[in-house]
């Protein structure tokens, strides 16, 4: 699947619920079967700045296509990096760094997509994104 | 007679909502919220008053230079300050600590030590650091225990001949407790050491007089007293302030400029370059009014009253732990629910319309000291009720559902 056919079924899934109270759970529950990162990437070159919660991201080329596995100690922020990795992940760099995160808004998350809030989405999907060009460097 | 009901009309933010809840505002300790009079104190400068200060020939000019030193006159009533000029008008707590520090750099010698508490706030570490860096004078640190209290005997240790500056916070904004700075400012005295204290927590709560302390330098914020951001305080005592330096150069500081030599003006003109936050200043006198006619006892008493219930129905939820529990607090509190992140804790509550803050709260010592990455802090005001601390705590509990 592309990266907007991801987001399409992200954006369906989400349609279902009619309040902050479902989504916010729903996402809590995707937190918690987050693919954890493996310990020996949790260091502190792995750490996203500019959260209020600790986030780490390791990201790995295969065949082309980069795997993303991520880590929190906060569980909303967790189920947030859980939809932008199942978004981004195994996907070729290119598409990464082209790809549009405005879906973030349409389920209903758009607070979290303020560059000044402190959960550090912006800088999450700013670092996924540094990963891909580093990656796409390598393919030219 | 103290009426919460009637407090509360004073204040329009707080019939708003938030996420179509009616917000329940928990973040004192960051800002406090602003009453309608002196909403209508910032409105009338501009309506009535706005002019450049200290300089014109003209009525306007005058009348907002009355008016601003009216304010500053207002400020030394309150703090019981021997003269006006011993009150320089800053942007805030902050600016107010930096001037200080700035000022000591010219003062201070390699093998000179200065003191500092473990419970500051980084505004009151990093000025001093910096300091310590311009002059090789070392830092030393009063320890703090697991109530959240300074270890006072350490204190009595670190003192010596050497000691040139002692400072701290009045009230911790991390967890509230008030500190015993009669204490050290009688102690430090002893050893000829002057005392900064950061009132910047206190002032909301209590009414400090700076001559009965007997303290060479305090400083607030008055956007923690129901104030508007950007404009401060300090105190300092007469010959504190012609001993420092002036921090900055500009308009307003001076008494005569020739390319050769530049006279400074007298205090606190000396302290103040530029043109100053009028209408904040001003309307800092405004602030101070109002919360002198509700009056610091009758919101000692019902902040304690909050507190007391607050403390008592969250410490009810299962699994969650208090930071701060000396006898000497004021109403902060500081908590964490077992092995759940502060910060989801704080979004789940703002979705509910609870406003609080998360994070270390610029105090990231004292987190270290406890091993936690930061707290959940709900810091009360005299108009919070206990309506509000029953939704805080019905919020506390969903979000622990939630996120367990
Ligand atoms: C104890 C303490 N000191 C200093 C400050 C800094 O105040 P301001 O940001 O108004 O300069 C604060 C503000 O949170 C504080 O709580």
């Amino acid at each position: 699947m592309t990266i907007e056919d991801i987001q399409n079924e992200i954006i369906d899934e989400f349609s279902m619920f009619d309040d902050w109270e479902e989504r916010y759970q729903y996402m809590i529950d995707l937190g918690k079967e987050l693919p954890l990162i493996d310990e020996q990437y949790k260091t502190e070159n792995n750490i996203i700045k500019g959260c209020q919660s600790k986030v780490w991201v390791h990201a790995e080329m295969t065949d082309d296509k980069i795997a993303f596995t991520a880590d929190s100690d906060a569980i909303i922020t967790k189920g947030i990096i859980a939809i932008l990795i199942r978004a981004f992940s195994n996907q070729h760099p290119k598409d990464i760094i082209d790809a549009d995160t405005s879906f973030i808004d349409k389920i209903g998350l758009k607070e979290h997509l303020s560059p000044t809030r402190a959960n550090g989405l912006v800088s999450m999907v700013k670092q996924l994104k540094m990963y891909a060009i580093a990656y796409q460097t390598q393919l030219n | 007679m103290f009426n919460v009901q009637d407090i509360r009309k004073d204040f329009p933010i707080l019939s708003r909502k938030v996420n179509g809840k009616p917000l329940a505002y928990f973040d004192n300790a960051a800002t406090s919220q602003t009453p309608q009079q002196v909403i209508d104190a910032i409105v009338d400068y501009y309506a009535n008053y706005n002019a450049n200060i200290h300089r014109g020939v003209h009525t306007l000019s005058q009348e907002a230079t009355d008016l601003y030193e009216q304010a500053r006159q207002k400020i030394q009533a309150h703090f019981n300050a021997k003269f006006s000029h011993e009150i320089i008008l800053t942007s805030g707590a902050t600016h107010s600590i930096n001037l200080v520090a700035n000022g000591f750099s010219s003062l201070l010698k390699k093998g000179d030590d200065i003191i500092v508490s473990a419970l500051e706030h980084h505004s009151n570490i990093v000025p001093w650091q910096m300091l310590c860096e311009r002059t090789g004078a070392n830092l030393k640190v009063i320890p703090m225990n697991e109530d959240g209290e300074l270890v006072m005997s350490v204190f009595d240790n670190l003192l010596s001949k050497n000691t040139k500056l002692v400072f701290l916070n009045h009230i911790s904004n991390a967890l509230g407790t008030i500190n015993p700075i009669e204490y050290v400012i009688e102690k430090a005295h002893q050893v000829g050491s002057a005392v900064l204290v950061d009132g910047a927590q206190a002032c909301p709560h209590i009414k400090p007089d700076v001559q009965a302390l007997d303290v060479d330098f305090y400083v607030a914020s008055a956007h923690k007293m129901c104030g508007p951001t950007g404009v401060g305080m300090l105190y300092g005592k007469e010959a504190w302030l012609n001993k420092l330096p002036p921090y900055q150069g500009g308009g307003e500081m001076i008494a005569e400029v020739t390319f050769e030599k530049t006279t400074y003006a007298d205090l606190p003109h000396k302290f103040e370059a530029g043109t100053p936050n009028i209408a904040g200043g001003i309307v800092f006198g405004a602030a101070i009014d109002y919360m002198n006619n509700i009056g610091f006892d009758a919101i000692a008493a019902y902040e304690k009253e909050l507190l007391d219930y607050a403390t008592q129905k969250l410490l009810a939820i299962d699994g969650l732990k208090i930071y701060g529990t000396s006898k000497n607090k004021t109403s902060v509190i500081s908590f964490n629910l077992e092995n759940i992140h502060p910060y989801d804790v704080g979004t789940i509550l703002d979705k509910l319309g609870i406003a609080v803050r998360t994070g270390h709260h610029c105090a990231q010592p004292i987190m270290d000291y406890y091993g936690i990455p930061g707290t959940i802090r709900a810091s009360l005001a005299f108009y919070n009720t206990k309506e509000e601390i029953d939704t805080l705590v019905e919020g506390v509990k969903k979000a622990k559902m939630m996120l367990s």
